[in-house]
């Protein structure tokens, strides 16, 4: 009931690991071929590709994990995508319900554990309900706010001998669950007409955008009016990166103009973004001169952290469509002297820092000249998938996404261990994309195993280990905050990736010169059908700038190791 | 400041688990919570009283409904309201004083539900703050054995209702 159930639903690919509790489950996937399974060799891995399907495509990506082991390997990986609101459905094994409560071999209450993150959990309680259950669970992975489901199943639900009738349903309906479909129209007249009067506005997207498949309504908004535009880590792509009018991403590591931007505006549209603390620096400082605008599919997210004055609860898409149409009818147009002062402003503080780092005090290579690489090679076209630290910070700020759902990377939990099954979740869906891994010698051994799983469904992805020997934002802070006591962040012996790459059966690269840079990575991109692990060796002392200030205002930035705002 | 939240639950296994742990992760304080089956057996009734500045407050009421087993959630305090607690408390009640704490237990209009030759158990409903009053009012004239409180339950005055 279970594989047809998820056959019913439309699911292709899902990703998991066996074991006792799951054994029925496994029988039954074996006697089909529409349902393909994906062996991961860690369970979290099977979550992180799972979710990068997910955020590649807005649909609901699929796991599937055993009791105990299983289902705890699992919860960094349904933690990842709460923390993003990514949709998910993970089916637990859990042991025969006779045995719950004890102590049973491989038993974990896993509704217990899972509980603060996801959006919901299901146990099954009778076999008959496996279908609808199902069916509830993606329905509310997907719909709202989307976020992770687990769905939990003794064993002995899915005994094969029990005969139950099956009907999946075509549809749910939830009498406590309602998700809101659009906007309220006088709180979206009341934002135009603030937006049609506004000064120094700027546009604060984040991830609700990409995946509310709102990006194509953002930028005809936008353009529309010609306001500047800032994308959170999770809203890169939302509003293409090389058009004049986007700023980059802005927070701890934004560019220095969307900092400042925000700091002078004197309103705010946010959109699918949630005022989290690595964008606002201290709450009591931010953009003191603007109101702001927020529009947000969770009524909770509106007002958390910082005061919206014109909340608007509905889905990004809807309520910009609605926001073009009335700015289309209006006979107002935005003040275009004062816009044009505001963009002559936000052009100077462009060309005062613009994303420029020193190649002059280090032989080795820059991490961002990697990135910059990265970009030219692929033309802006690949799909990133970032591990978590600084290389994660210089992909997002030197790789020009042009396109939604092409920037695949852990925002709010900051799970090192993810670039590569996300990397290898998006390239099984997508055979035909340059799918790249960018990482370091630090995240990538958090779930190096995979390169098995890679060789085995032939996923040939290309990993970028930019290898600085040392866990580098963790070192950043400690140059920054500690006075260079590197506690713990340095990592002595580290393995021979290239012969590591190879004993897995793939291909190894080692880039030591900036020069031999363009030619290996472009082989590395022409070798379609093999994985390359491409260990790049980068400046160890490289620090992300800008870098807020702790505790500062948006516009309070490290500008480089000597200079600030 | 002191807010008494009731909550529309679905009668499911773990529902309340739910409730207690959106508490606890985001740190909200829970000072009461009293939970029942409610005339639809589907449905379960929770009154939760906690404290917080009104951006908690609406926090607290927003992250409640964003659970998918809350059918749907009231701040009583933002109107006219009842509240009620139940309270049974055990006390010494020997020699002159029982004479005396019988009098303090009419006073509160309470009822003597147990008696033994040295105890008085009395049961007591109102709103907290009586109850406490009760307790101060006992002061030195009756050594308390055990108190055991029902947390507060609520509901709107007039026809305001919280159904389905």
């Amino acid at each position: 009931m279970v594989v047809r159930a998820l056959h019913d639903e439309g699911v292709k690919y899902i990703y998991g690991y066996p074991g006792g509790a799951l054994l029925h489950v496994y029988d039954a996937l074996f006697q089909q071929e529409d349902v393909q399974h994906i062996l991961v060799r860690h369970e979290q891995a099977a979550t992180h590709m799972a979710d990068a399907y997910a955020r590649a495509t807005g649909k609901p990506g699929v796991a599937l994990v055993t009791s105990g082991p299983g289902a705890t390997n699992a919860v960094t990986g349904i933690a990842t995508a709460f923390m993003d609101s990514i949709p998910m459905v993970v089916i637990t094994g859990q042991v025969m319900s006779h045995l719950i409560g004890e102590d049973a071999f491989q038993e974990t209450d896993m509704l217990g554990i899972s509980r603060p993150v996801v959006k919901h959990n299901f146990s099954v309680q009778n076999p008959e309900e496996i279908p609808s259950i199902i069916k509830k669970a993606f329905y509310i992975a997907q719909t709202g706010r989307p976020g992770p489901v687990v769905v939990d199943i003794p064993k002995d639900m899915t005994t094969p001998t029990d005969r139950y009738p099956y009907e999946y349903p075509k549809s749910v309906k939830l009498r406590s669950y309602n998700p809101i479909s659009r906007g309220h129209s006088g709180q979206i007249r009341k934002a135009v007409d603030m937006l049609l009067q506004a000064r120094r506005p700027v546009i604060y997207s984040g991830g609700g955008v990409i995946m509310g498949d709102a990006s194509a309504e953002l930028t005809e908004f936008a353009q529309m009016l010609n306001f500047p535009v800032t994308n959170t880590l999770m809203g890169l792509g939302g509003y293409p990166g090389t058009d004049r009018q986007c700023l980059g991403m802005l927070g701890m590591h934004g560019s220095y103009e969307a900092n400042m931007a925000m700091h002078h505006a004197d309103l705010i549209l946010a959109i699918g973004a949630r005022f989290d603390d690595r964008v606002t620096n201290a709450t009591d400082k931010f953009c003191p001169t603007a109101r702001i605008i927020h529009i947000d599919i969770d009524p909770a997210s509106i007002s958390k952290t910082v005061q919206a004055d014109v909340p608007i609860v509905g889905p990004s898409k809807v309520v910009l469509e609605e926001m073009i149409a009335q700015v289309k009818e209006s006979k107002k147009r935005p003040d275009g002297a004062a816009l044009e002062s505001w963009w002559k402003q936000i052009e100077e503080w462009r060309g005062r820092h613009g994303g420029r780092y020193d190649t002059s005090d280090s032989e080795l290579m820059k991490p961002q000249q990697v990135i910059e690489m990265l970009s030219k090679v692929t033309g802006g076209d690949a799909y990133v998938c970032s591990d978590v630290g600084q290389h994660q910070m210089f992909a997002a700020q030197y790789y020009k996404f042009n396109k939604p759902n092409r920037w695949i990377n852990s925002g709010g939990l900051g799970t090192m261990g993810f670039g590569l099954p996300a990397a290898m979740g998006v390239k099984l869906n997508f055979p035909d994309a340059d799918v790249a891994c960018v990482t370091g010698e630090g995240s990538i051994q958090m779930n190096i195993q995979e390169l098995s799983t890679c060789k085995q469904y032939d996923l040939p992805v290309k990993i970028l280990c930019l290898n600085n020997q040392s866990l580098g934002m963790v070192r950043q802070w400690q140059d920054m905050n500690y006075e260079s006591r590197h506690s713990q962040s340095y990592m002595k012996s580290l393995p021979d990736f290239i012969k590591l790459a190879e004993s897995y059966g793939h291909v190894g690269m080692k880039v030591d010169k900036y020069a031999d840079l363009e030619g290996a990575m472009r082989e590395a991109f022409a070798l379609k059908d093999r994985l390359v692990f491409m260990d790049i060796a980068v400046d160890p002392f490289e620090h992300v700038y800008p870098m807020q200030v702790p505790r500062g205002a948006m516009r309070d930035m490290w500008l480089s190791k000597t200079e600030r705002t | 400041m002191r807010h008494i939240i009731s909550v529309l639950l679905e009668n499911e296994p773990g529902a309340l688990s739910r409730v207690v742990g959106l508490f606890s992760q985001r740190n909200y304080n829970i000072e009461s919570l009293t939970v029942a089956p409610t005339e639809d057996s589907t449905l379960s009734r929770l009154t939760v009283t906690t404290t917080g500045d009104d951006r908690v407050v609406e926090q607290i009421t927003k992250q409640l409904n964003k659970l998918i087993d809350v059918v749907k959630v009231v701040d009583l305090s933002e109107g006219d309201h009842i509240e009620r607690e139940l309270m049974m408390i055990k006390l010494k009640a020997n020699g002159q004083m029982r004479a005396e704490i019988k009098r303090t237990c009419d006073i509160f209009r309470g009822q003597i539900i147990d008696v033994t030759p040295n105890t008085y158990t009395v049961q007591l409903v109102g709103a907290s703050d009586k109850l406490d009053a009760f307790i101060a009012s006992l002061g030195n004239m009756a050594s308390i054995m055990e108190v055991v409180r029902s947390g507060v339950s609520g509901i709107a005055r007039g026809e305001k209702v919280l159904s389905l």
